[in-house]
Parts: structure tokens; sequence; C-alpha cells
């Protein structure tokens, strides 16, 4: 389901304030209260290989390495590791490949090769990272990104605007973005957490994005100083829920920077879980932005299936 | 492969639990524990002297697992004998350890530290097997906290002779502790104990003794010296043994309030020194401006860790009104993710409860809410068929009048009561026995602070719960007990100054119930006892009679009248009746105790500033008056003038230290593990009744007075019953000098009819009573009724001439009670 957004309702954004230590004891404790073993981690990492949108957003993407992360989408697990827990029929393929605009067509083109069309593509739009270019061209890099086949657009919102308090301007600008992605096109909304200073304001932008109708909220580009961190996770997932119970309506969410070990992507599994409940551990509701993650997952895999550590060069690159 | 699970079971497992997602089981192994309770036969005795002792013929108990019901040892049901024979090994090894080098103290201590590390994951799991608590919590909570407290208290040991200078050990500690956090609550009390130069012999609780005689083990190993630290296992009347043991020295004990009221009472009048931290009711304090879902995490910290087996535990929460029911909602949402099971499942969140009893203990409460018409939550989670198990609890639509929110439940059980404003809030806090721990939740600074200062509890927590460290003292307010574990303020418990011995009265048997009780029991307040003192003036050669001189009684700033309307002779050296003064009863220390707590929070709004100048006009004032003053003295006590003068002198330099020392006490910044503030506030004791000796009659009185009243309580004293008047003229000092009305009452009299119904009154915070070994002891044992502070002289005189027995931090200590506030602070967590 689409998110409708809602009105601006500023006097529910200014009232929340977010207590940072507390936020953090939360934080520290998730990764201990929980832990999955055995089969249960093995569902669970394949569960969050699922979850993955698989990045590059680099300045030297060229067709080669965006056609071998497309294969990997496809492919993500080794097919013997598959077959060895009962699930090589099960669709074990990534949630998204995300890439540059401009790589928009190739990945398109990759996927098909490799059988995997129904995984869709995300593009990141609006300025990425720092969304620092006039409106005009930040919508217009959307529509183009459509025009090229992306089903999924990640956005930036205005960190100026957002530390200068300026909820309503944050709040238009999404909405137009929102306008340009249509109805047929998940839009992302990255806050850009690392740059806003406060959790409060973490809590403030995830509220203003959900009511401008962002279909997920995503914690950052992966090229702020810090990414995603459990406590800023916490914080959003939090905003999420009070909007889910405001409006009924469901807002996914995407870390995304810094997730690299398999044991992270079970800790955020589990804040979704413990916090939203099972229906936010599906990629509808959640994604996760890593490159790097699903090397370590596979490795993981093959000690669950073989009970022996895998070489880096036995498993195949992303 | 992996071995465990065949290969098609496992495939069919993977896919449905990649569809469900649920947690599975996630145990952590206990083998290595079992090994060592095998090594051991399954079955321990007493570790004394440095070696296992199992003496024949002894009764023994089986440990179980809470979680399971197995049976995990049988230990020792210890018997007289072995009390003596463990107290007179660390009788034996005070000899020695209390004579090593600090450094030397120091390096044993670090050792253990050293060694809890090294054997963390074992004592973790045997903890958690042993308790029911979950391995989370001993190996994330307990056990760390257990090194942390060696370690610093090796720091208080290797600093001890600059640190604690003028203090020195009090000799054999028996420590008796509880079975909610076995052994990081024994660690509470055995590090001061061996840092200040003690040796312990400790008594672990019925159900969790195994952690206890591990850790007794591994101290031997790090080569602490035999009999230093002893453990040995018995039923409760054998803790009362040990505590009675008239080798024990000092009794530190840690568990219930009616327990710690037996220990009060059993150990009254002997001399020993004794600190109990016990049980709690404690506040959590939800303002409109918390940031509500971290609140819901702290109540989750507050409540259910350790299955609100936690003395400290919040267990009342208290909520603005106006987000109760946004706040309820949360909490029950966050509830429905409870996870209960196995102690040794590393995916749990609460475990089970120790033992039957206290599992009917939890049941009868809840269900007794119940038919009171309130409304119970359980979480909606399953819980385990086997195993002591009790869901996390909310009750609501209860109030202030029912059990469930007056008394400790010990279990995950938490009431909620709205409140409109954060007067009310505090209000409701305080209306509570106890005054263990707070936590006040709110994002705004005033606010926050305000109420930590306004709640009376040893510790309050700004935005979090159940935070400890070694650097912060933990201990109670009112019924909560008296003492501190941790920081420099617990090393007290375990030191007495250097010029007083261990005293031993001989004390006559007392009854309690009369003792002290028939009014004029001592001299009966009557004519025609003596001859008057001559009592005229000369006026231009005309004799007169003196104008009469009344004393009265002197409270709320006023001299008053005696209830009774009697009045005592007073007799000077010649034996001839000095005056006759009012002699106090019952209503008027009512009286008196009422007007000292009318006048005590305007005293303790004072700035500090305003306390010293005042007693600083009160040595002004008193010098104004000197030769006066020392001829009084003379004329009533035979002293020599010079000798009269010097105690005017020494009583004027007395109030300018303590005047000194209005602003230099109010506490410190703890170095705790917290990011943030943990600041100690060493707050007034409230209302202290005080009794004077007869000795230095004014001396002593403003020895005695004066640093209570510098440190914001406010006394109804009982001058020298023998020579009361030095302090009765003393009130037109405090009429001249300022002193608001009610901080300071003299109630003259008999001291021990006066005495009873001050210790007897339950808004009296502490007894100061500097009298006879008897009185002493019925101080001590009427004390137990409100776990009231107390300090006594069972008898014993002290030369308040001399400044380090007339002046001092035990003064200040006495004086005091330490609160530590924690604030955590940040919002810094990106660039």
């Amino acid at each position: 389901m689409m998110n409708p957004g809602m009105e601006l309702d500023l006097g529910w954004v200014q009232k929340t304030t977010i207590n940072l230590p507390a936020v953090e004891r939360r934080a520290a404790t998730l990764r201990t209260r929980r832990t999955v073993k055995k089969s249960w981690q093995a569902a669970w990492l394949l569960r969050a290989v699922t979850c993955i949108d698989l990045t590059t957003l680099s300045g030297d993407d060229t067709s080669s390495n965006v056609s071998r992360l497309c294969y990997k989408a496809k492919h993500p697990i080794r097919e013997d590791l598959l077959k060895a827990m009962g699930m090589e029929d099960a669709g074990i393929e990534v949630g998204a490949v995300c890439v540059y605009s401009s790589r928009v067509p190739e990945a398109i083109k990759y996927l098909k090769q490799a059988g995997g069309s129904s995984i869709p593509v995300a593009s990141v739009a609006t300025g990425f990272p720092a969304g620092q270019t006039p409106l005009e061209t930040r919508v217009e890099e959307i529509r183009r990104a459509i025009k090229m086949g992306a089903r999924e657009i990640d956005i930036v919102i205005s960190r100026t605007k957002a530390l200068q308090g300026d909820w309503q301007g944050v709040y238009d600008e999404i909405k137009v973005c929102k306008e340009a992605c249509g109805a047929d096109v998940h839009m992302k909304t990255i806050l850009g957490t690392g740059d806003l200073g406060t959790l409060t304001n973490v809590y403030k932008a995830s509220l203003v994005a959900m009511m401008a109708g962002s279909d997920f909220i995503k914690t950052s580009t992966g090229k702020e100083g810090v990414n995603a961190t459990l406590p800023v996770g916490l914080v959003m997932v939090r905003a999420i829920r009070d909007y889910y119970h405001k409006t009924g309506v469901k807002v996914g969410f995407k870390p995304a920077g810094g997730i690299r070990s398999a044991k992270d992507s079970c800790t955020w599994l589990a804040l979704m879980k413990e916090e939203l409940g099972d229906e936010w551990m599906k990629n509808d509701l959640f994604r996760i932005g890593a490159s790097s993650l699903l090397t370590d997952i596979e490795r993981q895999l093959y000690h669950f299936v073989y009970g022996r550590y895998a070489a880096a060069h036995q498993l195949p690159l992303a | 492969m992996a071995a465990s699970v065949s290969v098609p079971e496992r495939k069919s497992e993977v896919k449905r639990i990649f569809e469900n997602m649920e947690y599975g089981p996630a145990p952590e192994a206990s083998n290595v524990a079992k090994a060592w309770l095998q090594q051991h036969d399954n079955a321990l005795g007493h570790f004394i002297g440095g070696k296992w002792v199992k003496p024949e013929n002894r009764k023994t108990y089986d440990t179980c697992s809470p979680a399971t019901g197995e049976v995990l040892a049988s230990t020792t049901q210890g018997e007289e004998e072995d009390v003596n024979n463990a107290v007179s090994c660390a009788k034996e090894a005070f000899k020695s350890w209390s004579q090593l080098p600090p450094h030397s103290r120091a390096r044993y201590l670090y050792a253990i530290a050293r060694n809890v590390q090294k054997h963390h994951r074992l004592i973790a799991v045997m903890e958690a097997l042993d308790n029911g608590k979950s391995i989370r919590e001993t190996r994330d909570c307990d056990i760390p906290l257990v090194a942390r407290h060696f370690y610093h208290h090796a720091g208080w040991a290797q600093l001890s002779d600059t640190e604690m200078r003028g203090w020195k050990p009090i000799g054999v500690v028996g420590a008796i502790v509880p079975w909610n956090f076995p052994l990081m609550l024994l660690t509470w009390k055995v590090c001061p104990a061996l840092a200040m130069g003690n040796t312990v012999v400790l008594k672990p609780a019925t159900f969790t003794r195994l952690s206890a005689l591990l850790f007794a083990e591994i101290c031997h190993e790090a080569g602490l010296p035999p009999g230093v630290f002893n453990v040995v296992t018995g039923n409760g009347a054998f803790g009362s043994k040990l505590a009675m043991h008239p080798d024990v020295d000092k009794v530190a004990f840690t568990g219930s309030t009616p327990v710690g009221q037996t220990l009060r009472r059993l150990t009254a009048g002997t001399g020993k020194k004794l600190s109990l931290e016990l049980g709690g009711k404690s506040p959590v304090i939800v303002m409109e401006n918390a940031d509500l879902d971290s609140t819901v995490e702290g109540i989750v910290d507050a409540i259910y860790f350790n299955q609100g087996q936690v003395c400290s535990a919040g267990s009342k929460l208290i909520v603005q009104e106006n987000i109760y029911d946004d706040l309820i909602a949360r909490l029950k949402e966050r509830m429905s993710h409870f996870r209960l099971g196995h102690s040794l499942d590393k995916g749990i969140d609460v475990g089970a409860v120790v033992s039957k009893q206290q599992l009917a203990t939890i049941t009868e409460f809840v269900e007794e809410a119940k038919v009171e018409g309130a409304e119970v939550f359980h979480a909606p989670v399953p819980v385990p068929q086997t195993g002591l198990f009790y869901p996390p609890t909310l009750i609501t639509k209860v109030q202030t009048v029912s059990r469930v929110v007056r008394e400790e439940i010990f279990g995950p059980v938490l009431v909620a009561l709205p409140f409109r404003t954060a007067k009310e809030a505090q209000s409701i806090g305080n209306n509570t026995n106890y005054g263990l721990a707070a936590s006040v939740w709110s994002d705004h600074l005033p606010t926050a602070l305000e109420l930590a200062i306004s709640i009376k509890a040893g510790s309050v927590w700004v935005n979090c719960h159940n935070l400890f460290d070694a650097a912060a003292g933990f201990g109670g307010y009112r019924e909560s007990g008296f003492g501190r574990d941790g920081g420099k303020e617990g090393l007290f418990e375990y030191v007495r100054p250097a010029w007083e011995e261990r005293p031993r009265p001989e004390c006559k048997e007392i009854d309690v119930k009369s003792f002290g009780s028939t009014f004029g029991g001592s001299i009966i307040p009557a004519p025609g006892q003596g001859q008057p003192t001559a009592n005229d003036v000369q006026q231009n050669g005309i004799r007169l009679p003196k104008v009469d001189h009344t004393y009265k009684v002197y409270y709320g700033g006023a001299q008053k009248r005696p209830d009774g309307c009697y009045s005592r002779p007073i007799y000077a050296i010649n034996k001839q009746i000095a005056a006759y003064v009012g002699d106090s009863n019952r209503k008027d220390v009512r009286n008196a105790v009422e007007a000292a707590h009318k006048a005590a929070p305007g005293w303790g709004k004072r700035a500090a500033h305003n306390r010293a100048q005042i007693v600083y006009y009160m040595a002004e004032n008193l010098e104004m008056r000197r030769s006066e003053v020392a001829n009084r003295l003379t004329q009533l006590t035979g002293e020599s003038l010079e000798s009269s003068m010097r105690e005017v002198d020494l009583s004027i330099q007395r109030l300018f230290y303590w005047g000194a020392y209005a602003d230099k006490f109010g506490g410190s910044v703890q170095e705790t593990q917290l990011y943030g503030c943990t600041v100690c506030i060493r707050e007034p004791v409230g209302v202290i009744g005080i009794a004077c000796p007869d000795q230095n009659p004014l001396l002593a009185f403003v020895s005695l007075f004066a640093p209570a009243v510098i440190r914001a309580n406010c006394v109804v004293i009982i001058p020298s019953e023998r020579h009361p008047i030095p302090a009765l003229d003393f009130y037109q000092v405090f009429d001249t000098s300022d002193l608001p009305g009610g901080v300071v009452n003299i109630l003259s009299g008999g001291r021990d009819h006066v005495t009873k119904y001050l210790v007897e009154h339950q808004n009296v915070e502490a007894m100061w009573y500097f009298g006879s070994a008897e009185g002493s002891k019925f101080v001590e044992h009427s004390s137990a009724e409100n776990v009231k502070r107390t300090w006594v002289n069972y008898g014993i005189q002290r030369d308040w001439s001399d400044p380090d027995q007339g002046q001092g931090e035990e003064f200040l200590y006495h004086a005091t009670q330490c609160k530590n506030i924690w604030m955590p602070m940040g919002v810094t967590y990106a660039n």
C-alpha cells in the first residue's frame, strides 16, 4: 500500500523530544537481548538477503560492476547452500538493486539477462547525496529515472531546511517529489540523519517525511559521517509506529550505510520485530541498503551448511 | 555438516522459520558450571580459613534451578559450631590483614577483580542457573559490576591511609546477603570491608549459595590469605547466630525490611556496627515532557529487570494525567514483546522467580488487587508451563490506599497512578515508608532536578532506572535502611574512629516496653528536695528577692510551659537547688517534633551561607556572655572558673568550626561509568532527636546541635539531665542570632523518659543518644520500628574537648545522608 500522506501537523512534529542517552541504552541492549542461532539464524539471514537493496553508488560505476551486481542480486546465495537448506525454490533474491540514475538502464538490462526482472531497480535522485541543487532539477531527476525504468526512487531531504527548522519547507519539497514519483513508484526518503544534529530532529524529519507521503524512510545516503546506527533506527521506527497508530498507514524503513555483518542484519531484523512487529520484517516494509553485507551473510550460511568457515574466494564476488 | 539436526529436518525447519520469523532457542552451555559442581561431588560445605569445610552430621539443603526444578547441588545447613569456627578464623586473620600496608591489600583486591574476569562466564552461568535470572543479565550486569567493585575498592585500599585518615578497621564483619543479586550484593559488602582492613564471614541466602562458594574458591586462588573471607551456609536462624556472635564487630545486611528490623533488635546495645539495605517501593515519575518511548524502556529496566526482584525496582509508576493513557498504551504494547524462559536462554527478557514462596506471594498480591477491582494486565506472551514463572504485569485503577501500591511485592508487578502537577508527583512519590530509589522522566531540566531533589530516596535516576556503579553509594532513606554500599560514603560503614575501641557495654537487661516510661522516674518534679540557692540582690543597700527566673521548655522558637506543668529541681555543685526546669513529657515531644518539621523545609532551603552566618552569630552572642556563662558552669559543675572559661571558649570555637562546614560538605561528583553526571548530595537526615551527656553540659550541647543544624537538620534536643541550665540559657542566644523558630527545640527533663518518646516517634528520622548503656540499647532496639538511624555511646564517655572526639567527620556522617542523582547527558550522536 502506498502512503497517501497527510496535512503537515506541526503541533505533533514540534511536541516530541527524544532523549538520546535513554535511546542509546535501549539500542545497546537490543543487541544483547535477542539472538538467533542455528536454523533460526540461517532463516533470518535468508530473510535479510531478501531485504537487501544491493547498492553501488560510486563515481567509478561502469557496466562491468553493475552487471556483476545484478547477477549477484538474482543469485545472492550459492545454489548448493540454498539446496542444503531446502530453500532453492523459495525465490531468494535481493529486495532491489540501487544505483545512480545514469546506471538505471543497464541495471534493468542486466537484471533481465540474469533472469531477475522481478527485482526492482531503485534509483537515487534529487541531488544525491547532498540535495544541494535546485528543486526543479531534483524533481527532473526523479522523472527521468522513472522514465528510464526505475521502480523505486530514493530521494534526500534538504538538511538545510531541516536544520533551519523550516519543516514546512521540508514537507513541501518532499510532497513535490512524491507527486513526481506518481502512484506506481515507491518513494524512499533519505533523512541524512548524520547531518541532523539531534535525535529530536531525526524524529521530526521522520514524521514530516511520512506526512508528505514517503513510502519508506531511510536513514542515510551512506555518504554522511555517521550512517545507520541503531539509536537512529530506533527513533525512526518509533516514528513509523506513531504514524501508523495515528493514520493506519504502514510506512517502511530502510537503514543504509555501515551495515556490514550478518549479525548486524539480524539485529536490525530484531529491531523491526520488537518495535513494529513481524509485518515489518518483509521487504515491502523493510530494506537494508548495503553492498558488502551479502558476502558476510553468505559466509555465515556456508558455515551453517558445511560446519566450516568459507574462504573469501569461494564465494562469488558481487 | 552441522551435527545435531538431520538434513531433511533442517530443510523444513529453515523454510518454516523463514516464513514465520520466530525466535528460536539460544542456549548457553552449562557444562562447565556443572563440571565445577561435580568436582565437589555436587555436595558443598562451608569455605572457612581458605579451605572447604564439611562438618559431619549436618543437614543439607538442595539448591535447585528455578527455571526447571533441577537439583544442582546439596549444600550444608550450618550450625553454631560452624559460625564459631568461621568467626574465630576471621578474627585470627584480622590480626595480620588489618596490619597489612594499604598497597598490599590493594594488590589482593586487584587480583580478585582479575580473577573474577578470568572466570566471568563460569560465574555468570552459575548465577543464572542457581537464581533463575537470565544469563544476559548475569553476564552483562551482575558480574561486570562485581569486577568493577573490586577494582574500585582496590583503589580505596591503596588510598586508605590518606583518604580515610583518622579511621581504622572495625574487626570481623558478618555479612548477610539476599538471593536477588547473590554475588553482586555480596561484593558490595566484601569490597569495602576488605579494603578498609576488616575480615568477613558471609552468609549467602538459602536459595542462592553457589556463586558465593565458587567465588570463595576464586578468592583463595587469587591468593587472598586464609580466613580473610569466609563463606558459611545455613538458614535464617543460623544468620542470627552469626550476627549475634560476640566477636562479630559489624553486621552488614541486605534484604527485607522485617529481617533488617530483627537484626537491629538482636544487635541492640551490643556495640556492633550495623548497616541495613532494605526494601523499597520506588516511584517512577513521568512528566508530560518526557520522551515517552524511552520512558517505556526505562519502565522495563525499572520493574521487569531481574523479574522485578530488585530492591530498587521502580514498582510504582506515577504519570502526569495528560499523558497517562498514551503512556499506558505504549507500555502495554511493549509488554507484548516480552520473552519468558529458561535463565540460560540468551534471548529472553524475563526468567523464573526465585522460589515457590516468592511466586505465591506475587500471585497473592495481584489476586488481592483484582478483588479490589483493579485492572490487571498480564503481558500477553507465552509463559513456560514448567518452572517458576510469573508474567510481567501492570495494575491500573488502583489508588494509594491499596496494598499493591504501598507494599513491596518483589516481583514483575507494576502499579500505575496518575497525577496532576509536579508538586502532586512529589507528594505521591514520597507517600511511602520506603526511600530507596526513584526515577524521574522529563526532558525539562528544572522539573527533573527539582523532583530529584525533593524525592526522599538514596538513589534518584533522571531519565534512566537501575543504574549501579561502585563509585556511587546505594542505600536508603526511611525504612529502606541506612548506610551506603559503594562510593566513598560506603567506606564509613566499615571503619570506626581511630581513637575509639569496640564498645563492649556491660548492659543490664531492660524491658523495652517499660524503659523510661515513668514520668518523674529519675527525680520527682516537686519542691522540698533540697535547699534553694540564695535568692536575693542588693539594690541601693536594700536587699530584694531576685526577679524570679523560670526555665521553660523551648520549641517553635518560643519558651513554652511544659505540657505537664511540672518542674524538676536542678542542683548546683553545692547541693543547693539552682533552679527548677520544665519536666517534659510525651506531649512536649509531640509538639517539639511538630515544630521541628514545620521549620525543616524552610531551613533546608536556606542558602548554606545563611546557615553559617546564623551559627557565627551564635558564637558572637555567646562570647558577649562569656564570663556569665562560665560562672554559671562553675557554679553548677564545680569545675574551676578557668576550666569553665575554656569550655565556653571551646564552644565558641566549635560554633565557628561548624559554621565553617555549613557550606563545605554539600556533596561531590561521583566518578561512575555513566556518561553524564552522578552527583552525590549530602542531604539532611531530617528531624534528629538528641540526648546530651552530663559532662561538659555546654560544650557537648553545642557539639551536638551545631553539626546537625548546619547540615540543615532540625533537632529536638534533651540537654544534660543533671546540668540542663547552660543549654536552657542558650535559647536566649538562639533568639538573638536570627535562628528560625523550630530549628533547635530544647526539652529539659528525664533523659530516658524524653528519649523514649523521641525514639518511638515515627516522624523522628534519627536519634543521637549520649547516656547509659541501657538507654543506648533501648534506643537501638526501639529504632527498629521505623528503621531510624541511631548514634549511641553505649554508656561510654568521650572527651568533648578533644577535637578528634568532639568534632570531625564522624559528626558529619551522622548529620547527613547521601543521595546519588544520576543524570545521563548527551545530544551528540553524529557530526
